[in-house]
């Protein structure tokens, strides 16, 4: 087991240097000079050598690179062109509202995509199992940006119901917070709920088909105890793999939601950077929710290492 | 004897033009027997001729202003509406199912024609070529796919080009990931290893063996990217990173009518709903075609 989560470990750090070099390089791709593609070609010269310094243009690129990872080690991403404060001080205020939300989205999608996968698998080919995969497909169609407009125009603008922007933290303003989060979450968790569904209902119904259930059955257990303790505790480790890329994606896309409801998380801070070509901005945040989703990853494989003997000893 | 042989050829030539027919008259059967792939089928048909005829159907020129009529409410004269700047947002929303096919299209086709090659070339060289294209994909895999096509728009900029390249880059490691797998597959098959014995060149067995075998799931892959692409252009465009203005797009539609929706909800709300329709259809079609792909679940095994 400490063998195979330490070739894990290894094989994230390779991708994740490799994605350091990516994210080094973007501001090398810039057709022409950078500093004039992030200022503007009509900068006051002390500017543009401050930017040009600060950016450190006058070396080689290997230099360069070597310099901007050791410091990116140290937690030193430079500074924000825009807001002309620490890239990190800024990232990591944006990237604890982005990280509440993506959380609590998660804990609530497991549940619910659980359950309805089940229903849908048990009653396979009744109405109910019709409706919760026809649901499932259409909502993982939905634009989550399109869905959150939506809401916010039937909940806040119509009915008046929910504050329609806005962001604080529970400890400031309980009740505040939570009509504040419940759009957000809404929008956030529609899609992992489908995704969760679909795939427990086809692995449930895998899992119903095997030996194992039917001897259950034929033995006399209870049809409850037996859907829920043999056949879905099975059925779940494709699952697990699945709740490991949505943790990636809800840090990876929530500049959707981030986006139509003002909320100051680290999605609306990518987009705000990429307007403004705030590459020390967009480098950190690209290395940052690579790093997340790696780590996501590698937890939901140790988690199934534990789980499933099979993959443990293979390695 | 040299005649013999020749008509022999010919034969075997026939013979395998019309099994290829025959299959393709079978999936195109087994493709439309389930009604709800017909139904999406033509969907896409209503979309794409939407998108050809934009001229002919749209009442109005998409970027024409009509400073006096801004924000008028869906009427007669202007069935959904009109801008801030008082264009006629059906014209825009016309025009803009042009732009989404074209990304969508174009992206995928890019995505596929260098992945593929990338994970053929993978498989089959094996080795030091195969850890760097496998490293180097792993790495673009761990950058959530809207932040990758974000950060290449940071530098590239958008527009419908730009846009259908970057998303195409985006989408490149799914069909590397895939050709590679199958190539490893087909690779160790007795008919590839006979005619490597034959002395066929690795260039010769790629194209004439290994490539025509992963066609299928190619083409699952490809109609399963087209809505995604779809939406993730919808929503880079929303987020002001795709498509720039004037040029309308379904993305920017809704972004520039959040701002009014008090005033005209169906100006920011209808473009939504057109991205979402043709996604839908889009899958539901992919889906078709990979059940429609599969012998098991055709039934013929």
């Amino acid at each position: 087991m400490g063998s195979y989560v330490l070739k894990r470990l290894g094989q994230m750090l390779l991708i994740l240097l490799i994605v350091s070099v990516f994210s080094f390089l973007l501001i090398s791709f810039i057709p022409g000079d950078p500093v004039y593609a992030i200022l503007g070609a009509e900068v006051a010269p002390e500017e543009y050598a401050r930017v040009h310094a600060e950016l450190g243009l006058d070396k080689p690129v290997i230099v360069r690179y070597f310099d901007w990872l050791f410091n990116a080690l140290r937690g030193n991403f430079g500074q924000s062109i825009q807001f002309h404060m620490s890239t990190v001080e800024l990232l990591a205020d944006r990237m604890s509202v982005t990280m509440y939300l993506a959380f609590i989205s998660f804990f609530v999608s497991i549940p619910f995509g659980i359950l309805f996968g089940v229903v849908a698998a048990v009653k396979r080919g009744k109405a109910i199992d019709t409706v919760v995969t026809l649901l499932a497909n259409v909502c993982a169609c939905l634009p989550q940006f399109w869905l959150g407009i939506l809401v916010l125009y039937v909940f806040s603008l119509t009915l008046g119901l929910l504050p329609s922007f806005g962001f604080v933290w529970p400890w400031e303003d309980f009740w505040m917070s939570f009509k504040q989060s419940l759009m957000p979450i809404f929008c956030l968790s529609l899609n992992g709920v489908s995704s969760i569904a679909r795939q427990t209902r086809s692995s449930m119904l895998e899992v119903i088909r095997q030996d194992y259930i039917r001897t259950g059955r034929s033995k006399g257990l209870k049809e409850t105890s037996l859907i829920v303790i043999h056949a879905l505790k099975n059925a779940l480790i494709p699952v697990l793999t699945l709740l490991g890329m949505r943790l990636g994606v809800l840090m990876g896309g929530s500049m959707f939601v981030e986006s139509v409801f003002s909320i100051p998380g680290m999605g609306s801070l990518l987009v705000r950077s990429i307007s403004s070509r705030d590459i020390p901005v967009v480098q950190a945040c690209v290395l940052v929710t690579a790093a997340i989703t790696c780590l996501a990853n590698l937890l939901t494989d140790i988690l199934y290492a534990v789980i499933d003997p099979r993959i443990r000893y293979d390695k | 004897m040299l005649e013999a042989t020749q008509t022999a050829t010919i034969d075997h030539k026939a013979l395998k033009a019309d099994s290829r027919k025959k299959r393709v008259k079978q999936f195109i059967r087994a493709l439309f027997s389930r009604k709800i792939v017909l139904v999406s089928a033509v969907g896409i048909l209503f979309f794409i001729l939407v998108a050809l005829l934009a001229p002919v159907i749209a009442p109005y020129d998409p970027n024409e202003a009509f400073f006096a009529d801004s924000l008028a409410q869906p009427s007669a004269k202007y069935l959904l509406g009109t801008d801030m700047h008082g264009r006629d947002v059906l014209s825009r929303i016309i025009y803009g199912s042009r732009v989404s096919l074209v990304v969508g299209l174009f992206a995928v086709l890019i995505a596929c024609v260098i992945g593929t090659f990338l994970g053929l070339v993978s498989g089959y060289a094996g080795g030091l070529v195969d850890d760097v294209i496998t490293r180097i994909s792993e790495a673009i895999r761990a950058i959530p796919q809207v932040v990758l096509a974000m950060a290449l728009t940071a530098v590239f900029g958008g527009g419908i080009v730009n846009l259908s390249i970057i998303l195409g880059i985006s989408n490149v490691v799914a069909y590397v990931r895939m050709m590679r797998g199958q190539v490893l597959t087909i690779k160790e098959s007795d008919y590839v290893m006979a005619a490597k014995l034959q002395g066929n060149s690795s260039l010769r067995l790629m194209l004439t063996h290994i490539l025509p075998n992963s066609v299928s799931p190619i083409i699952v892959l490809m109609t399963q990217q087209v809505g995604a692409t779809i939406l993730a252009e919808a929503g880079l465009s929303f987020l002001g990173l795709g498509i720039s203005a004037p040029t309308a797009s379904w993305g920017s539609i809704v972004n520039e009518g959040r701002t009014y929706l008090l005033q005209n909800p169906v100006y920011a709300l209808v473009p939504g709903i057109c991205v979402a329709v043709l996604v839908i259809f889009l899958n539901t079609f992919g889906d078709g075609v990979r059940d429609a792909l599969d012998p098991r679940l055709r039934g013929d095994i």
